[in-house]
């Protein structure tokens, strides 16, 4: 089919335009990052940083316990997700191979699960932690984001299962496995993509939290990072230098892992009908 | 390049299309059954494998959704906190916020500010969603990475570079706006106004939402057989009858679980709203989230504020069980 060369040419201008709008910011941010503050506090903006420096970076990482912030995140992510894949694993095996009264409830359950409005719940959250005296510990805050990646885990987790033809299955318990090993090694190794998807996913979430640790966690040692990019903002008005440094650091590992994984991980994601 | 996970049978339509699937799932479980009836101890077994998992659900979800109602009985305020005081009021919350203008207004913006959002959210990215299908490869891959860069950008972090990007003094916006000859925006304080503060928000949840949108509408696209088109382009249809009559009927499952889906989670936006400028000034960007929260921690009224909590459940609730419903009859006229 021919078309004009108009006709051509506007899908490219407006696809230039938008690159620019969705990027920008992105761009901004790493931008800032490495200008040197003159160039940040100027009325005339420096949109190519030559002469950049890593000044701000070094700030960000030095403020006190930052690497605490950092291993906080780390172990409340890592609980969590490793948490919600064990659990996650046994409940969609049920819901995806066996026929039993309740499933179709428990679907709906989880459905609604993963809606669930926690940005209303916080100052339940906050009284039951609060009366089980773990305010300030990491605990609460792992078992809370275990359970907002949970219901999305098991929805993956069942798609992917339910994709293993169940031939497969009963082939190998045939040749003498029991329904466990068979699931470990035939349906376990297939569900890799699957386990990925989730883990971004969960990873995400735990590592973006922010209404819950702000309210659970009043003390720096059971703080995580999303609260480290609020701590350049001073009386004296916003560090945006490290301000700029610490989002980067912050978003680095999501956008890596994201590039790297979309393939994978961004059906996944969809399949899910989840956003992080 | 390919956004959609290659895996078998989950496709762009994916909302609409996941929920269907425990229908197809009937025919193997009745396949795969033994011959004769199951053992007590298979019987347990789906059980045992669910406990885990109803037990979180029942101590980490149903907990705090319990206590949310049950503190919204209550007057509990910072007194009653600190010494541990449990004082029932019975409906004095509810009245009290029922009969108050102000939760009306701010139940009224939050609709709005849904609506606005999610209108915004799902017409432009459906469009963005029809332009990659049509663009050339590089340009294609080009706006992909950049759609995939705002999609993955944290939402703490996002939410810092736009008041960053709108900084009164030395934002970038203000710069070029006033470039551009708009001088009296030079020194603009975004968040000094009602609306301007929501221009800024909605930017920010709208830029991060529409690469969802547009990357399924586009996998979608991909799905749809090029004679299709063809077709109806020898039958003369122009664009927007193309996309009337054969896009949007194929896509309908998806472009109704799609929106839902964003309307539940703009109208429970948190992290954007407060991030921005704390519900100010004034108070006239609060939204419902944000307002059971200020009015909770910020002004110590937690019972007041479970209650605001729990009508706001109560109005997801139902948005919830229509959308479920929709799902569900889709389901049947598969």
């Amino acid at each position: 089919m021919r078309r004009s060369l108009i006709g051509r040419t506007w899908p490219n201008a407006i696809a230039a335009v938008l690159f620019v709008f969705f990027l920008f910011p992105v761009y901004w941010m790493v931008a800032t990052s490495f200008k040197r503050d003159k160039d940040i506090v100027s009325r005339d903006p420096v949109f190519l940083p030559l002469d950049g420096t890593w000044a701000h970076f070094d700030r960000a990482v030095h403020v006190p316990h930052f690497w605490t912030y950092v291993t906080n995140s780390l172990v409340v992510t890592a609980g969590a997700v490793l948490g919600s894949l064990v659990i996650a694993t046994l409940a969609a095996f049920a819901v995806a191979r066996m026929r039993f009264r309740g499933r179709r409830g428990f679907v709906l359950v989880v459905m609604a699960a993963q809606m669930a409005p926690w940005e209303v719940m916080i100052i339940a959250a906050y009284l039951i932690v609060r009366d089980n005296d773990l305010l300030n510990s990491l605990v609460p805050l792992t078992a809370f984001y275990l359970m907002m990646v949970l219901p999305f885990t098991i929805w993956t987790l069942r798609g992917f299962i339910a994709a293993v033809p169940k031939e497969l299955e009963e082939s190998a318990m045939v040749d003498g496995c029991t329904r466990t090993q068979a699931f470990a090694k035939v349906i376990f190794p297939l569900l890799a993509p699957g386990l990925m998807s989730t883990s971004l996913f969960g990873f995400i979430t735990a590592w973006n939290e922010f209404p819950l640790v702000n309210i659970l966690s009043k003390k720096e040692s059971a703080q995580t990072l999303p609260l480290w990019l609020s701590s350049f903002q001073t009386n004296a008005g916003t560090d945006w230098g490290a301000t700029m440094a610490a989002s980067t650091l912050f978003a680095l590992p999501i956008l890596i892992l994201f590039v790297f994984l979309q393939r994978k991980a961004v059906g996944g994601l969809t399949d899910g009908a989840v956003k992080g | 390049m390919r956004t959609q996970s290659p895996e078998p049978g989950e496709s762009a339509v994916a909302p609409a299309d996941d929920v269907a699937t425990p229908r197809a799932q009937r025919t193997p479980e009745k396949s795969g059954r033994p011959a004769g009836g199951p053992s007590l101890a298979s019987r347990f077994t789906p059980y045992l494998l669910l406990l885990p998992a109803v037990a979180a659900t029942v101590a980490l979800l149903g907990w705090p959704l319990l206590k949310t109602v049950l503190l919204s009985f209550q007057n509990l305020n910072k007194r009653q906190l600190i010494q541990h005081l449990t004082e029932w009021n019975g409906l004095d919350n509810y009245t009290e916020q029922l009969t108050d203008s102000e939760f009306w207004t701010i139940t009224l913006r939050t609709v709005v500010f849904t609506a606005v959002n999610v209108a915004l959210i799902m017409v432009l990215g459906s469009l963005i969603g029809l332009l990659l299908d049509r663009l050339g490869r590089w340009m294609r891959l080009a706006l992909s990475v950049s759609l995939l860069l705002a999609w993955a950008m944290p939402v703490v972090a996002a939410t810092t570079v736009y008041t960053w990007l709108f900084d009164q003094h030395y934002g970038v916006v203000n710069w070029f706006l006033d470039k551009l000859g708009w001088h009296s925006m030079a020194d603009f304080s975004w968040t000094s106004g009602e609306y301007s503060t929501f221009f800024v928000i909605i930017l920010l949840i709208v830029w991060q939402s529409i690469p969802f949108v547009a990357f399924n509408v586009y996998a979608g696209l991909t799905t749809i057989p090029r004679e299709l088109y063809e077709a109806a382009r020898m039958d003369g249809a122009g664009s927007f009858r193309i996309f009337g009559s054969v896009i949007f009927p194929i896509m309908k499952p998806f472009f109704l679980a799609t929106t839902f889906l964003e309307v539940i989670w703009v109208f429970k936006a948190f992290t954007q709203v407060y991030l921005i400028n704390k519900g100010g000034p004034d108070g006239l960007t609060r939204t419902l989230p944000v307002h059971a929260f200020l009015e909770g921690f910020g002004a110590q009224r937690f019972g007041v504020g479970s209650a605001i909590a729990v009508l706001t459940i109560l109005m997801l609730g139902a948005l919830m069980a229509y959308y479920f419903r929709i799902i569900l009859k889709q389901e049947d006229e598969l």
